[in-house]
């Protein structure tokens, strides 16, 4: 796959690409149709695995040629060994986890660094939503309060504080709009939040 | 998408000696297979199925003549089919110590003169796969595209990506299992004094009485039938239906088939021992609980699949309580911890193990997907 092909495809996960070393070992948790990791494999020489639960899903990305495995995340990452990937890739999937902060130690103890997205509850039509007393619906939270498969929400400052609490160190965040970042007033105008992290190092 | 249509076996021969792992030697064999598809010029769209227990070389297509001689996974293999017979060249093989064709314990002992019986050399999943790749050498196949088998096979293809790992680029093991457990052993065992204790057996020389264990062989299907279907598939198809429901729809106070469970068991049962041989059960199930490719490596999966250099599809089904996902899934972890390319699919479906042998789209789905993949590879690396 060709960057340009993923950038018309997804313009987010183009964005995100690009935070993801040359030839590193991926695993990409929630990893959907497979396009970003058949995309990091061809283009960017890297490896490495998807976790995907939906047959749909699953189906998509055996197609694509990635090694997709068929599993709840819901389960933990017991199938991946301890700093077993250079990057762990959790893409808007960290909202639909009933148990985050688990999930987030989990990613600690098998990646180096991770990146990690989600729709950002304080971009500013969700709130302009609220203010007028309903739930908001957006591109990056297109479901109804009843039917979205989304159960945990949050914004860019709340995710900073339990994934530093989790053992993480934030090496930098945007907020994307359209895919494009957005650098002033970032948590009221970005709709998706994108964290690169890194592991903490242990104090002796 | 259609049927092979008309399929016929063939044998080839080997003169020279297999040492299998148990020490002992099997001279002067005969393998029966079939083989549907085109081998092309490079000798590299070849697929090698693997059977499983009961079944056979006669992998899909039908007889002359027999209508409804359909091969065992006519749903998977032909033309337009998952693995597509237009693209693939796809062998089936019938293993060694079977009833198909293929030398067993019901042939006769060269050193006797008489049918082997009991005197036929305990196989292992090893050496069925090394009489498997001598019949590779012989059709001038050096590299499968794949491997592929479900449960008894599939550990016939894992084992195949262990042995020969440059011989095969993907490794497709569906409804398998690294190793038996406890309780998969002990149903063997039962299935086994079954046969072990019918009068008719003889010590394994029942050729000789013209009889055969035919009650032992029926009880160890029973057995192992249970075993295939999930408790929510029994419980829907049979549920505690009696036989006799159209007419007085009450128990009837004595040991015959009260309910259709009972009805449907002994009648799988006694098909099954109108054509199996009870030689053949024993040491297949024999084959089955040695299988155990970590043992030489302290019990370590991730080593002993270390050597392996194939791609894998794994595949289990949810419902499946023999070989259940969890068995699946150790073969996944140990895959990744050697970074080896796999996809897994657990299929969520109702049939258990047999589920694998079913038309189910899900599980078709991927298989064919993957099969797509191996074949653009192929495509791609001929250009």
């Amino acid at each position: 796959m060709k960057f340009e092909d993923l950038t018309t495809l997804r313009p987010d996960l183009a964005f995100i690409a690009d935070w993801v070393g040359e030839g590193s070992h991926v695993l990409d948790v929630g990893c959907g149709d497979g396009a970003m990791l058949r995309y990091l494999e061809t283009g960017k020489r890297c490896t490495g695995y998807g976790i995907e639960i939906a047959d749909d899903k699953v189906l998509e990305s055996t197609r694509r040629g990635i090694s997709v495995i068929q599993h709840d995340m819901e389960e933990g990452l017991d199938l991946f060994g301890d700093n077993a990937f250079d990057t762990v890739l959790c893409l808007s999937s960290l909202q639909m986890m009933l148990h985050v902060e688990a999930r987030l130690r989990d990613i600690v103890r098998v990646g180096a660094e991770a990146i990690v997205s989600f729709p950002n509850f304080a971009y500013w039509p969700h709130r302009v939503a609220l203010l007028k007393g309903r739930m908001p619906v957006s591109r990056t939270l297109p479901y109804q309060w009843f039917d979205t498969p989304n159960v945990r929400y949050a914004t860019i400052y709340d995710f900073k504080e339990l994934a530093e609490e989790c053992g993480l160190e934030v090496l930098e965040y945007v907020a994307l709009a359209e895919g494009k970042p957005v650098t002033f007033l970032p948590n009221l105008r970005g709709s998706l939040a994108v964290f690169r992290l890194r592991k903490k190092a242990k104090h002796a | 998408m259609g049927s092979l249509g008309t399929v016929s076996p063939q044998a080839m021969h080997f003169a020279e000696p297999l040492r299998l792992q148990s020490g002992a030697h099997l001279g002067d064999y005969t393998l029966m297979y079939e083989t549907y598809g085109t081998l092309n010029a490079e000798r590299s769209n070849a697929v090698l199925i693997c059977h499983a227990l009961n079944a056979s070389h006669h992998v899909a297509g039908t007889y002359a003549g027999e209508p409804k001689s359909a091969g065992w996974w006519d749903n998977m293999v032909g033309p337009g089919k998952p693995v597509d017979t237009d693209r693939f060249f796809v062998i089936g093989v019938n293993n060694l110590g079977s009833c198909f064709g293929s030398t067993g314990p019901m042939h006769t002992n060269p050193a006797t003169g008489k049918p082997y019986g009991a005197a036929f050399p305990l196989l292992t999943v090893e050496d069925w796969v090394a009489a498997q790749a001598r019949l590779a050498d012989r059709l001038g196949i050096e590299q499968f595209a794949a491997v592929m088998g479900g449960s008894l096979g599939g550990m016939q293809a894992l084992s195949w990506s262990i042995l020969f790992p440059a011989r095969l680029r993907h490794c497709i093991v569906i409804a398998s299992t690294p190793k038996l457990s406890a309780q998969n052993i002990a149903f063997n065992d039962v299935a086994r004094q079954a046969i072990l204790t019918d009068p008719d057996y003889h010590g394994g020389d029942f050729y000789e009485h013209g009889v055969v264990p035919k009650n032992g062989l029926k009880v160890a299907r029973m057995v192992g039938h249970i075993t295939y279907l999930s408790n929510d598939d029994m419980a829907e198809k049979f549920g505690r239906k009696l036989r006799n429901a159209a007419e007085t729809n009450d128990y009837q106070f004595d040991f015959g088939i009260d309910f259709e469970i009972e009805s449907y068991l002994r009648y799988q049962g006694d098909k099954f021992s109108e054509y199996f041989d009870a030689n053949t059960y024993l040491l297949i199930t024999k084959a089955l609980d040695y299988f155990d490719p970590a043992r030489e490596h302290g019990g370590d999966l991730t080593r002993a699949l270390a050597a392996t250099q194939a791609q894998f599809l794994i595949a289990s089904f949810t419902t499946d309580w023999r070989f259940s996902p969890e068995r699946s899934r150790e073969i996944v972890e140990a895959l990744i911890s050697n970074r080896r390319k796999v996809t897994y699919a657990e299929i969520d479906a109702p049939h258990g193990h047999d589920a694998f042998l079913l038309e189910d789209a899900r599980y078709m789905g991927v298989v064919r997907a993957y099969y797509d993949r191996i074949w653009e590879e192929a495509t791609k690396e001929g250009a």
